[in-house]
């Protein structure tokens, strides 16, 4: 993959920090899988997931063991990795596409388009069968408007970016408060609890839609990474570069689009980990997505099961995992614009 | 001789207004060729027309005997590289990855950044003694070093043929003729380069070839000798030029210096203070 240290390129180190994420990342999900209302030792849990993996006895676990490690704690933690993960590796390439390192999926729009698609899905089920797929068209259209809108003169501005992603987010964010007010008591309280974010009733079932995807995802954008790396220096220089803007532009936010939509489909909107998890992956490694796409991902996972894991055992009953990561996420953002405002909005 | 670059009636309009209107003129292989002309007269349209950053409105541009407008992106990026003037972007890479990012086009499969490519790239920066800048983040440097890098990455690139837009604009005295020496060396390899450039003594000085560019079209062509002279000077920059030959060496100066100092040399010009030819207004 083209690691190999040569004069000066020091990716030997690079690689040995992603391994130390990737180990932290592990011990995290063992923390959370075993701290909840019932505490359970690492030996339950490693019991639990061997027989499971390999196809062993269940009646030899206890009954309680296999219904809170297995069948709740297991789903719930994979789906905040790869929920995180996604949104930080769409996150990653957003800004590396668009040339900015402040937009994410949330501030583009895509979020509030997917959750205007998937809450058509709750109100509408016979017309918008698949609540996955109608969030991705409506997500695809958010991004899509936003970019055209922002777009001036073959250039696509910082600031216009920005606020054209406002507008399409409020577009999006007052249709669906239309569809609330139209929607039955059922469906509207199911749209509300879904908006917040949660992990509430993840499943297996939800895991084994969301993991391919964002999978096949993942490795394709860090497949790409290199040129990723040369779209993140313009248009006209990748085409001398000999890299298709517009055919890789098309391959890389289709994609980033795809597993955001995803994401949001199953847990409803988790705002700014696509913005802080990249950040803080080029601080630690540089600006190279060889690099980032990999941290990003693993520290996304990382963060968002950290709010998770609080959400559940904070208080006794649960708080949205949306509101908490907009609250842990409000501080790293005022770091942001006080330290790096000006480097960013130049 | 062969012509590696072969441009053929190319149109450009912009809103409206024609910026090109029928450029034709070929370069040949080896050649280092300079494209000369005022401000806005279209010589960075007529890059971005030959790149195929922008799409011909009439013409075709021919390089190494091929259409490029029938070539992908990728296969293009080998035959010719691309200095711009001035970029910069959002994210902190260090000069040694922007360097390497010229080995893109020559990377095999999907991910390959190969031990040699490395190489290639910190030879790059050896060759324009700028390796000292090699771990500096690329876009905190000043604009003339940041010129720099990318003639690196254009060497590293490694094509046949090279484009350079004012590679020499926000350069220092030293590095200008550094730039303009490797660029010599790199034709004596058999490479062939087209550098736009606003100053007619290094054109003058240093290319094989010089083609002129004024009021959307080609106004001369040839040898700096033949080309770089009073009367084309007059035609695109309005009567500011004289050209005085010194020791053999061609030099284009400003007339209103070389009209007070001529008029003032039977007195010897050399020990005139510059004060004494003050207010005389030389068209009167």
């Amino acid at each position: 993959m083209g690691y190999d240290d040569v004069g000066g390129f020091s990716e030997y180190k690079k690689i040995l920090i992603l391994f130390f994420i990737a180990v932290l990342l592990f011990a995290t999900a063992l923390a959370a899988i075993v701290m909840g209302k019932y505490g359970f030792t690492v030996m339950d849990v490693y019991r639990t997931v061997f027989i499971h993996m390999t196809f062993g006895d269940i009646s030899n676990i206890e009954k309680l063991n296999n219904t809170i490690i297995w069948d709740i704690r297991a789903p719930r933690i994979l789906l905040t990795i790869f929920v995180g993960g996604a949104l930080a590796i769409a996150g990653a390439v957003f800004q590396g596409v668009f040339r900015n390192p402040l937009v994410e999926p949330y501030i583009l729009g895509v979020s509030s388009g997917a959750a205007f698609g998937a809450a058509l899905g709750i109100v509408f089920p016979a017309i918008f069968f698949s609540l996955q797929l109608s969030a991705f068209a409506f997500g695809s259209i958010a991004v899509a408007v936003a970019y055209l809108l922002a777009r001036v003169r073959g250039e696509t501005p910082v600031v216009t970016l920005i606020l054209a992603g406002v507008i399409v987010g409020s577009i999006f964010a007052a249709l669906v408060s239309l569809l609330k007010y139209l929607s039955t008591d059922a469906a509207l309280r199911e749209i509300v609890f879904w908006m917040m974010g949660g992990f509430y009733y993840a499943t297996w079932n939800d895991v084994r839609i969301l993991v391919p995807v964002v999978t096949i995802g993942f490795i394709i954008l860090w497949a790409l990474g290199w040129k990723l790396n040369i779209l993140s220096m313009g248009d006209d220089e990748a085409r001398t570069l000999g890299v298709n803007p517009e055919k890789y532009k098309f391959i890389v936010i289709g994609i980033a689009t795809a597993i955001t939509a995803f994401a949001v489909s199953l847990v409803g909107i988790v705002a700014w980990v696509g913005l802080m998890m990249p950040h803080a992956s080029r601080i630690l490694l540089g600006p190279d997505n060889r690099y980032v796409i990999p941290a990003s991902f693993m520290m996304g996972g990382i963060y968002l099961m950290i709010c998770d894991t609080l959400a559940r055992t904070l208080t006794n009953a649960e708080i949205p995992v949306g509101i908490i990561a907009s609250i842990l996420g409000a501080p790293y953002l005022c770091y942001l614009l006080r330290n790096k405002g000006r480097v960013i909005f130049g | 001789m062969i012509a590696v670059l072969h441009v053929k009636d190319v149109h450009y309009t912009y809103a409206g207004f024609p910026v090109l209107s029928g450029v034709s003129f070929s370069v040949n292989k080896g050649e280092l060729c300079g494209l000369f002309g005022p401000n806005g007269c279209g010589k960075t349209t007529l890059f971005k027309c030959c790149l195929r950053f922008l799409a011909l409105h009439k013409g075709t541009v021919h390089m190494d005997g091929e259409d490029v407008s029938r070539k992908p992106v990728e296969a293009l990026a080998k035959i010719v590289s691309y200095v711009p003037q001035e970029h910069k972007p959002p994210f902190p890479y260090l000069v040694r990855e922007v360097v390497l990012m010229g080995r893109t086009p020559h990377l095999g499969g999907l991910f390959g950044v190969k031990k040699k490519d490395k190489e290639i790239a910190l030879d790059a920066l050896d060759q324009l003694e700028i390796s000292s800048l090699a771990d500096r983040p690329y876009n905190q440097l000043s604009g003339g070093q940041r010129q720099m890098v990318l003639i690196a990455r254009a060497i590293a690139q490694d094509t046949p043929i090279m484009f350079l837009d004012e590679p020499t604009s926000t350069l220092d005295f030293h590095n200008q003729m550094k730039i303009w020496e490797i660029m010599r060396k790199i034709t004596e390899e058999g490479k062939t380069i087209l550098a736009c450039s606003h100053d007619p003594n290094h054109v003058a000085w240093f290319c094989d070839r010089v083609i002129v560019i004024a009021n959307a079209g080609v106004v001369a062509d040839g040898h700096p000798r033949d080309v770089i002279n009073e009367e084309i000077l007059d035609l695109i920059y309005k009567d500011t030029c004289s050209v005085r030959s010194n020791d053999g060496v061609r030099m284009v100066m400003p007339r209103c210096i070389t009209e007070k100092k001529e008029r003032c040399s039977p007195v010897s010009a050399a020990e005139q203070p510059y004060d004494s030819c003050k207010g005389t207004n030389p068209k009167t």
